[in-house]
């Protein structure tokens, strides 16, 4: 028997498995392909205060081992959330944590006092690292001062689990780590998606409706490696490593360079399955390495 | 009905124009109930340059030989990938998706209107509506006579009235201006082809006030409703193709 189960701060996640936000839905979508309740938790859609309509159309487009999304946070606003979603995601028995997104530091505030108040939500992950919004988002994540003021502003009034997401599309996203860290983040979760864009030559324009978007899926699994590695050996704090993950080895490949649980995000796309076979592959290759619990490979690249 | 991933057998792939194959796939399993309108998402295999899932109309579907039919036109690479596919060959797929087109009324006066690739979805809902007694005609179009396809299929179900664009066979012009809709009233039309054609479909439907249901495809990527990538700007705000189609009614569109 391995042990799979580790905590950050109070929370106890039963493994390191989770969904990552904006991939995953709020759960239900993925109930026909696995039991969502096997895994160490989902990071449901990024919410916001008010309902967003998000980016026109055409919002995606596929790139080499990859997609570009601009989404742009379309979300039904956290009264929906709180009416409609949330007593769905209650059904859960695994950590759901909502991805909290503002224009104004004032309305991740207040966001994070709403979130902050539903009992079956133990953590959030502030989201400061959305590259399709034109206010907020990525703005707070790509200046220090800017993050460092959002962060402690929400660390003031949210008293549970504390996860900040960061984006890759700066100089050095260890110093984020950093200030996340001393400001009182219990944890970081990288890497957001990468800015990116393409362009249609049949038709003569670009391929997204906002030109620019956020590239994910495993073109950008490298450099998500090697910015967790760096982050982790950086900070104390644990991190939770993402950055297409496609398969239980890729998910190794984090956790041994530091991330001390993973995130799923385009994968589910392909395979709304997936994670729960990256948890089984996980889990075999602990057993086949001889590791009796999960924390004694986080890392173990740095360890010798 | 549940979703479910499955790897189908290709039973056969025959070419029937230019740029457009059908595909025959056996599923291991009972194939689920698929209603005429829904799709399915096609895994591609085998280049960096196919990454997502394609989502395809189902086109034919016969429960006692547990096989489905999809109708492929080569556009980019996943299609042409799809089109080399042999006998024998699996193809893993998500399936039921979407919804489907709404039954007539009794009574109703029904054409099934769509063409080039577009006819896809309306093979399988003429085979439906005649198995449940729905009389019914058929409106096609396509740019010409040599990408005309499976002519006969559509007239072993009702009667069936034909354009191309240069009037090589049937009416020349296009839908729209086909004989059949000055001199027949319809009821209730269903319709799948190209954008600008559903859009004049669309417009002839709205102004005579005949019930008129659209099959939208638009970029995807999941095909479940949670990357939020296949809007469609509807009365309703922004619905997702895969969850919320891929069929509309006009009425629901911004068109």
């Amino acid at each position: 028997m391995v042990n799979l189960g580790f905590s950050i701060g109070d929370l106890y996640f039963k493994n390191p498995v989770l969904t990552a936000s904006g991939t995953c839905g709020y759960g239900s979508e993925f109930d026909d392909f696995m039991d969502v309740s096997q895994l160490g938790g989902i990071v449901v859609k990024g919410t916001t205060l008010e309902p967003r309509e998000g980016n026109p159309y055409p919002r995606m487009a596929e790139t080499p081992s990859g997609m570009l999304n601009a989404v742009g946070l379309q979300n039904k606003g956290i009264d929906y959330f709180e009416s409609s979603i949330y007593p769905k995601l209650s059904l859960y028995n695994t950590n759901v944590i909502v991805n909290i997104n503002g224009n104004y530091i004032e309305e991740y505030v207040a966001l994070a006092e709403r979130v902050g108040r539903l009992e079956n939500i133990p953590a959030i992950e502030l989201n400061i690292s959305c590259p399709n919004v034109k206010k907020g988002g990525m703005i707070f994540g790509t200046n220090p001062d800017s993050a460092r003021e959002v962060i402690r502003a929400v660390r003031a009034v949210y008293h549970k689990l504390l996860i900040v997401k960061l984006s890759p599309n700066v100089t050095d996203i260890v110093s984020f780590a950093r200030i996340s860290e001393e400001e009182g983040a219990d944890s970081v979760s990288l890497i957001n998606t990468l800015l990116g864009m393409a362009v249609d030559v049949r038709f003569m324009k670009p391929s997204l409706s906002t030109v620019t978007g956020g590239l994910s899926g495993p073109a950008i699994k490298p450099v998500a490696l090697r910015m967790v590695w760096q982050c982790a050996r950086a900070v104390k704090i644990p991190v939770i490593g993402m950055g297409g993950i496609m398969t239980a080895s890729d998910a190794i490949e984090f956790i041994l360079a530091g991330a001390s649980a993973i995130q799923v995000g385009t994968a589910s796309f392909i395979d709304p399955g997936i994670s729960l076979d990256i948890l089984l592959g996980i889990e075999k290759y602990l057993i086949d390495k001889g590791f009796a619990d999960i924390t004694d490979m986080v890392g173990f690249i740095n360890k010798s | 009905m549940a979703k479910r991933i499955e790897d189908l057998t290709v039973t056969s792939n025959r070419r029937l124009s230019a740029d457009l194959y059908v595909i025959e796939l056996l599923s291991p399993a009972t194939l689920p109930e698929l209603r005429p309108g829904q799709f399915i998402q096609v895994r591609v295999d085998g280049s960096r340059e196919t990454f997502l899932r394609r989502p395809v109309s189902i086109h034919d579907v016969d429960i006692q030989d547990n096989t489905l039919k999809i109708l492929i036109q080569v556009v980019g690479r996943g299609t042409e990938r799809l089109s080399l596919l042999r006998p024998g060959d699996s193809l893993n797929i998500i399936y039921p998706l979407g919804n489907s087109f709404s039954l007539p009324l009794p009574g109703d006066r029904v054409l099934l209107t769509g063409g080039g690739c577009g006819v896809a979805p309306l093979l399988f809902l003429g085979k439906y509506l005649k198995s449940e007694n729905h009389y019914f005609e058929i409106l096609l179009g396509f740019r010409n006579s040599q990408r005309i396809i499976e002519l006969d299929e559509y007239s072993s179900l009702g009667k069936v009235h034909l354009t191309t664009e240069d009037g090589s066979q049937g009416e020349k012009g296009f839908l729209t201006t086909h004989s059949v809709l000055k001199n027949e009233k319809f009821d209730r039309v269903y319709c799948c082809g190209p954008e600008p054609m559903m859009k004049a479909v669309a417009g002839y439907c709205k102004k005579n006030n005949i019930t008129c249901e659209v099959s939208l495809e638009n970029l995807m990527a999941c095909g479940i409703g949670v990357c939020l990538c296949c809007i469609v700007d509807t009365v309703r705000g922004n619905l997702c193709t895969c969850t919320d189609g891929p069929v509309f009614n006009i009425k629901e569109l911004k068109w």
